[in-house]
């Protein structure tokens, strides 16, 4: 870790890099109790559909995809910071931000996908919890959209500063963690579900 | 029109002691409003409290929040006692009964014993640690303003669309729309969570606060004890809320949305429920009970005139009963037919942390002895706690055994074990905290003479309540049961109850006449430490400047301030520097109230002023991401001159 780095540069940056930490842990927490409450109601699926029934490989690839490559991307655009490029991180930024749209667009897609072929958040306890822990994740992404946006605008107007790096390196552990889980999903809810 | 009015109607509309309410509050609500006014108050409530981010006015509002919900959940506790003092008796339907032991359960656990905490550690925490704010200030006020308003919110189900009624448990399927119909639980769901959000981010701010702000020279084995306590409740708090937070939303989504969680059909897992509701609630005992321990930890010390015995074993039992307390949840339903494997398991780490909590026990035992024990107030809600919490303590283990569960479960046995774990564990705790350190807050001391009168007044009628529950429990009585027949024999003893509830009451009243009688005649000017006591936050002024210390503490001990009177130690080395101060700001407060409408909205289905105000919040997070604010600085002239004030003319000689 760089703790030389501009956005460790004041004990206030260092005080909200260890808190987003501790956040983080918080969120872990989170997801850990949906993955838990869909483990355990993965096979009552009552009238609806079962898992297999419903996955699709092509939009799932997508989304990991692009999830993926945005968290490497969002790891060039802290890169460029320290190097103190303005443009660089802030193209990186933008990029970055782009997949995440990318990724929400055809999350959103493949949910009325779900929707229209009968396994909406109404139909059985499954489908509930699966949708319940999908769309934690893609709240956390649409957040994520704005929040990037309003660093990129901040880096735009004020350049690198002690204080927006703070904050864009702060967002950029956001984003990695939302990838993290995506794995999680990706691995345990959709490749388990359709084998 | 009325049609769209009439889901705020009370369900049993009508009833007298609804309408009183309503016009009680109504009352009382135009009062403070024209009093406000009358007095020319609203700028120096603005000013100096609802935008302050100052951790020692933060801490006080929450206390006062904490007495006020003291009072809502008492009121709560007399009609149950009221109710139940003879057979047969008709002062309470089955249905009000069912919504008051529900607000009690949840009032006196989640908006008065954590709060009143919450407020204790914001008002010592920085001082104990020798720091000038917590980490995150306004995060701090936004902590206390979701509590505040998710508290409000739950409130005043009382009076608009009527209060939950399925237990402070909530245990489905009671909960869900099949049975529980009115917007009751609704309320429970969303302000429980608004309010929790509120403590999870107070979790965070002070494990950063603790591990990163103390004085030079406090190495994590020299914090103080409360410190110490309060660390580990943090860390709980971040891994257990966020528990809380997904079972709360999972049943909004059940009753708002129709989804198929907990429900009978379609897959769904009533028991599920159960787990998560417990997988939090177990950690939220511990929540309560673990800073209570450090408040007696530093009072025994304090009063016995000794350190504090087993330093390093008090750590590690509470770090240990940490742990535990993540193992345990599912000896709340060791009867709901989970095998004997699971239920053996639960047993044995329930009962395992009966050896932690032991250890501490002995440890107080063994710094009083020998120790010249001063009986003052908080001193004596020390020496209550720990035969009463033992009694607790004794009949927990009963409980924990599986086998013998299944007579104790749901009897008044149980109502009475965790009243006498939660009471003189929690309750005393807070008062003896609340006493032993307001003269540090406002610096005049609370009447000794008042407050031995309530002390034994709420000790002794404490276990004039409860005490009888265990027999009557023993014997078959149910709890949650709003009324029994004459031949069950029942009735004498919860008679005996209903006295002892009155006389816990005359206590909870004499405390609070305690507070006015002193604010107005005691004594004023307490000098620095009133009880020579041994850690920071004695060391500076009471009331405490807004800066807390003029210079920054070094500490070389776990008792810093006992050695620099005893030893002579230079606690304070260096001279007067500026000193940086986060700015008030009203955003918090403004979220606070927005996110009271967003869930009033949510409660009652309205989408669209719910998205209306969901946009609000969402706007004010944006607005501080864009907003810049430096703070501001005290400079060295003004910390002389507010020094001067307190008497200390030649501070800076002391300190060279």
């Amino acid at each position: 870790m760089k703790t030389n780095s501009l956005e460790y540069s004041t004990e206030q940056n260092r005080l909200k890099i260890l808190g987003f930490w501790i956040f983080l842990g918080a969120e872990i927490a989170l997801f850990g109790t949906l993955f838990a409450t869909y483990f355990t109601l993965v096979n009552r699926t009552g009238h609806g559909p079962v898992g297999s029934e419903i996955f699709e490989l092509t939009p799932v690839l997508i989304e990991t995809f692009v999830l993926l490559t945005s968290s490497f991307v969002i790891g060039l655009g802290i890169n460029a910071m320290r190097l103190g490029n303005k443009k660089a991180m802030t193209i990186f930024f933008v990029i970055t931000l782009l997949l995440g749209l990318t990724f929400l667009g055809v999350e959103i897609f493949e949910f009325i996908h779900y929707v229209d072929i009968g396994a909406g958040i109404t139909v059985s306890a499954f489908t509930s919890a699966l949708l319940t822990l999908l769309g934690t994740h893609g709240a956390h992404v649409t957040l994520g959209l704005f929040w990037g946006l309003a660093i990129v605008l901040q880096v735009a107007k004020r350049g690198i500063t002690a204080d927006t790096s703070n904050k864009a390196f702060i967002f950029s552990l956001y984003w990695h963690f939302l990838d993290v889980v995506w794995i999680f999903i990706f691995s345990f809810v959709y490749l388990k579900g359709m084998m | 029109m009325k049609e769209y009015f009439s889901r705020f109607a009370v369900p049993d509309n009508g009833e007298p002691m609804i309408i009183a309410s309503q016009i009680l509050i109504v009352i009382v609500s135009l009062g403070i409003i024209v009093g406000l006014t009358y007095f020319k108050k609203w700028k120096y409530l603005w000013n100096e409290w609802l935008t302050t981010v100052d951790h020692k006015r933060i801490g006080i509002m929450y206390i006062l929040s904490a007495l006020l919900m003291l009072f809502r959940g008492g009121v709560d506790a007399l009609l149950m006692r009221a109710q139940t003092s003879m057979p047969e008796n008709g002062l309470l339907d089955a249905q009000h009964y069912n919504e008051i032991f529900t607000t009690h359960g949840v009032i006196m656990i989640l908006f008065m014993a954590m709060p009143f905490i919450i407020g204790l550690m914001n008002v010592v925490i920085p001082l104990q640690i020798g720091a000038r704010d917590v980490a995150f200030p306004r995060l701090n006020a936004l902590s206390f303003w979701l509590f505040f308003f998710g508290a409000m919110l739950f409130n005043i189900s009382f009076v608009i669309g009527g209060s939950p009624d399925a237990g402070w448990t909530a245990y489905f399927p009671l909960a869900s729309t099949e049975f529980s119909e009115s917007v009751g639980m609704n309320y429970y769901a969303i302000a429980i969570q608004i309010a929790g959000i509120g403590t999870l981010m107070t979790g965070i701010n002070f494990i950063v606060t603790i591990l990163k702000m103390r004085a030079p020279g406090m190495t994590l084995m020299k914090m103080p004890m409360f410190t110490w306590s309060i660390l580990i409740t943090n860390i709980i708090i971040v891994f257990a809320f966020p528990v809380l937070t997904v079972a709360l939303a999972l049943m909004t989504m059940d009753r708002l949305f129709g989804t198929q969680f907990f429900t009978m059909s379609n897959g769904g897992m009533d028991m599920l429920w159960a787990n998560l509701f417990w997988v939090w609630g177990h950690p939220e005992v511990y929540i309560v009970i673990l800073p209570a321990f450090g408040i007696y930890s530093e009072i025994i010390s304090t009063f016995a005139k000794r350190n504090l015995y087993g330093y390093k074993s008090m750590v590690f039992s509470m770090v240990a009963i940490s742990a535990l307390s993540f193992l345990v949840w599912a000896h709340h339903f060791y009867t709901m037919g989970h095998g004997a494997m699971v239920n053996g398991i639960f047993s044995i780490t329930t009962m395992a942390i009966a050896v932690p909590t032991g250890v501490k026990m002995f440890n107080w035992l063994l710094t009083l002895y020998k120790g010249k024990i001063e009986f003052k107030t908080p001193m004596l809600w020390a020496m209550a706690f720990i035969p009463i919490f033992l009694i607790g303590g004794v009949t927990g283990v009963m409980l924990a055994m599986a086998s013998a569960d299944y007579q104790y479960h749901n009897t008044m046995f149980l109502v009475a074990h965790f009243h006498y774990v939660l009471i003189p564990g929690t309750v005393f705790a807070v008062l003896a905290g609340f006493t032993y350190w307001w003269p540090k807050i406002f610096g005049f001391s609370l009447s000794e003479k008042i407050g031995k009168w309530s002390f034994w007044f709420i000790a002794i009628s404490f276990n004039v309540t409860f005490f009888p529950m265990f027999i009557t429990g023993l014997n078959g009585q149910a709890r949650r049961m709003y009324t029994y027949s004459e031949s069950t024999g029942f009735g004498p003893l919860n008679f005996i109850s209903f006295i002892g509830a009155l006389g816990l009451a005359v206590g909870f009243v004499l405390i609070v006449y305690n507070i006015y009688w002193s604010t107005r005649y005691a004594p004023r000017h307490v000098t620095e430490d009133p009880w020579d006591a041994r850690s920071l936050e004695w060391a500076t002024h009471s009331p405490v400047p807004a800066y807390n210390f003029a210079v920054t503490p070094v500490v070389e001990s776990t008792q810093a301030f006992w050695d620099a009177k005893e030893k002579g130690t230079q606690l304070f080395r260096g001279k007067y520097e500026p000193i940086h101060m986060p700015s008030n700001s009203g955003l918090p407060f403004i979220m606070g109230v927005l996110f009271f409408f967003f869930g009033f909205c949510m409660v009652f289905g309205m989408w669209i002023p719910s998205i209306i105000f969901g946009l609000a919040i969402f706007a004010c997070m944006m607005y501080r991401s864009f907003e810049h604010d430096p703070g501001y600085h005290i400079s060295v002239e003004e910390i002389k001159e507010t020094e001067k004030k307190y008497g200390v003319n030649s501070h800076e000689n002391q300190l060279a």
